[in-house]
């Protein structure tokens, strides 16, 4: 798990640009037949008689977007998703063709004028023709961070969502018997509306929707009142501000949780969304779900996860996967 | 072409008959069959039976405009925005109410009577009125109901290349669809005019699953800075450098393979195209896009100086360009098919 995790967040793949990730995960499911459907939604498929049950996990992340290309060949940027504008100054970016540049600020009088007009890119050129070289208008970039390894604790960029599609990954990979329909998508466009979700879903006509994902902790210094703990299990989500979890599915993953002896919290998240909440909007409506993943620093390059919660969160996926469900 | 037209027609979102009914009589000698829905958008549909991936076309027929709230008992009107206005643009404007194009101004204050405090602030829309010249609310009345909507009342005009007008946020888009009714297509095309767009981009949705294209192009009018007071890398769009193709903005992102294919045509043509290279606003393809099973889209634009004003300003040449890469686009959808996995 933890070196296709590596694998997974270290690849580059902001919203809209995710081939990347689409790619590792083919290669990582050479037994199935796979399709991509118009947005670039990657399907996975194994056929069943009983309920379709369409799991999904986004391969995108957080990142920018080239606006502009001065003289001296510095980049300015906007965001792609949630990005914290005070993160950024010294980070690293990287371009989907592998170009490298850094962010720097403008001379400010007081941290707090920070903006993104305040921030650009510096590629390492001299001149906007030599900077055209390596880097076009609309080109994206996604932050880069070593991976790191601190026992239980995981450490990276883009544990959200990879985290959740190595989970769907090793879920198809060893996916136990069972009569349901499983369709697991890997969806594109989460960070900027939900966007990949909402067309798999009217696609695929799911039965249940499970989305994987991360969520935030309330266990740091000072942290927000927040009743999930890093290590402490899989969350199963009750609310976000996309989705009213269908209370049938949340009480089933409870119930199957506690029947397996599995590790779980219940999450409340103030913020956020998930897939899920495109997936039970689709058509007449589909009756979804959430099992998250808790991450501390989330949208920041050092995004921490506990390899016991993944353990949970991979038995509680495989447990609902086969659940006889109503 | 009929930009003057339809730049002076008026056509707030959710009131968008009288473009509507111009666009119908313009497109109807050259589409082979003309239909509306129940939101209002209108279709012209060329060679449906043709073999070939499905095209949709897609320009919107609202503009911004004001919505009438209160008739205060002086027979002054009170009134909300529908859609993105600043209200800095419209002190001392004249505008058109209703049905009977009712004559207003939005009145404020004289500059002789302002305190000096009260010169240096910006009037809300809470401080404004429309001024229709009754004396009391029951001779208002008469003229005006509430939730009448009123369009600015900007004639056309010309600066050489340049012109002027309301509304080309996007009537530069409908003026283009409607030329391009004109040409002949190897595939199918479905050509909508939406409505709703500036309050949501309500009408595109329903369209586009009406239509269930296998590509999309969404005609438009774009911001442009590229004038004093910008620096250049706020600029968005720069007149007469050719149409913009947005790569990002805050609906969508564009579909690669369809921006690619733009920009590959404007090449091999010789056409000017330009990135927008801001991603602030929306348009119908976040609609179309996710349409469905999902549609590959891509925004294309006149750039518009002060747009959502009373006086836009936009290029002909850009229009004509936009037109001609459409074209080519559709014609090289018509040969090559579709590739977008």
């Amino acid at each position: 798990m933890k070196e296709l995790l590596k694998k997974l967040t270290q690849a580059c793949g902001p919203s809209g640009s995710e081939q990347c990730i689409r790619e590792i995960i083919k290669s990582e499911l050479p037994n199935y037949e796979t399709r991509t459907d118009a947005l670039g939604n990657l399907i996975v498929e194994k056929k069943g008689p009983k309920s379709k049950i369409m799991f999904s996990a986004h391969m995108d992340e957080i990142g920018i977007i080239v606006t502009h290309i001065d003289k001296e060949g510095f980049l300015r940027f906007d965001f792609i998703g949630g990005v914290n504008p005070f993160y950024l100054p010294g980070e690293r970016v990287q371009f989907q063709n592998g170009t490298l540049g850094v962010i720097g600020v403008e001379k400010l009088d007081k941290i707090a004028d920070l903006q993104k007009s305040n921030l650009y890119i510096d590629i390492g050129v001299e001149s906007k023709e030599e900077a055209m070289k390596l880097v076009k208008i609309g080109d994206t970039a996604c932050f880069t961070s070593p991976f790191i390894d601190l026992g239980n604790r995981l450490v990276s960029k883009a544990m959200d969502n990879r985290v959740a599609c190595a989970l769907l990954i090793k879920l198809m990979q060893e996916l136990p018997e069972t009569d349901n329909h499983i369709v697991a998508v890997f969806t594109v466009q989460e960070e900027v509306g939900l966007r990949g979700a909402k067309t798999a879903a009217y696609g695929i006509d799911p039965d249940y929707g499970l989305a994987i994902d991360v969520t935030a902790t309330g266990d740091t210094p000072k942290a927000m009142t927040m009743d999930v703990s890093l290590g402490k299990g899989a969350a199963i989500k009750v609310k976000d501000n996309s989705l009213l979890a269908h209370p049938y599915v949340k009480d089933k993953l409870v119930e199957l949780a506690e029947a397996n002896n599995i590790p779980y919290q219940m999450e409340v998240l103030e913020f956020g969304g998930t897939d899920a909440g495109a997936i039970h909007l689709n058509r007449e409506g589909v009756p979804s779900g959430v099992i998250s993943v808790p991450t501390r620093y989330v949208h920041s390059r050092s995004e921490m996860v506990d390899v016991r919660d993944l353990d949970a969160a991979l038995a509680l996926a495989k447990a609902f996967a086969k659940a006889d469900l109503k | 072409m009929f930009l003057k037209e339809l730049s002076e027609a008026r056509g707030v979102s959710s009131r968008e008959h009288e473009v509507r009914d111009l666009i119908r009589e313009y497109i109807t000698p050259h589409v082979d069959e003309v239909f509306n829905d129940s939101l209002g958008n209108l279709y012209g549909v060329k060679g449906k039976d043709k073999p070939g991936p499905k095209v949709m076309l897609a320009a919107h027929m609202d503009e911004v405009g004001l919505m009438i709230t209160t008739i205060e008992k002086n027979g002054l009107l009170r009134f909300q925005p529908v859609g993105g206005i600043d209200p800095r643009v419209l002190v001392s404007k004249p505008v058109y109410i209703g049905k009977d194009k009712v004559v207003g101004v939005i009145g404020a204050k004289a500059i002789h009577l302002q305190r000096p405090e009260e010169r240096t602030q910006v009037l809300g829309f809470d401080d404004l009125y429309i001024d229709i010249g009754a004396v009391d609310d029951d001779s208002a009345k008469k003229l005006v109901k509430p939730g009448d909507v009123a369009t600015f009342a900007t004639s056309f005009g010309e600066m050489g290349d340049l012109v002027v007008g309301k509304a080309f946020d996007d009537r530069a888009g409908c003026t283009a669809l409607v030329e391009l009714t004109k040409l002949e297509f190897n595939c199918p095309v479905y050509f909508v005019f939406t409505v709703q767009e500036e309050v949501g981009l309500r009408g595109a949705g329903p369209a586009a699953y009406r239509v269930g294209p296998d590509v999309c192009l969404v005609l438009e009018g774009t911001t442009a800075s590229d004038v004093a007071g910008t620096d250049e890398e706020g600029y968005s769009t720069t007149v007469g450098a050719g149409p913009a193709v947005s790569v990002m903005d805050r609906s969508v992102i564009a579909h690669p393979k369809v921006v690619g294919r733009l920009f590959r045509l404007a090449e091999e043509h010789g056409v000017p195209i330009q990135n927008k290279r801001t991603i602030t606003g929306g348009t119908d393809a976040g609609a179309i896009s996710l349409s469905r099973e999902g549609v590959p889209t891509a925004p294309i634009a006149v750039p518009c100086r002060y747009i959502h004003s009373p006086v836009t300003v936009m290029s002909k040449s850009d229009l004509e360009h936009m037109i001609k890469l459409v074209e080519l686009f559709v014609h090289d959808i018509a040969d090559k098919g579709v590739d977008f996995e």
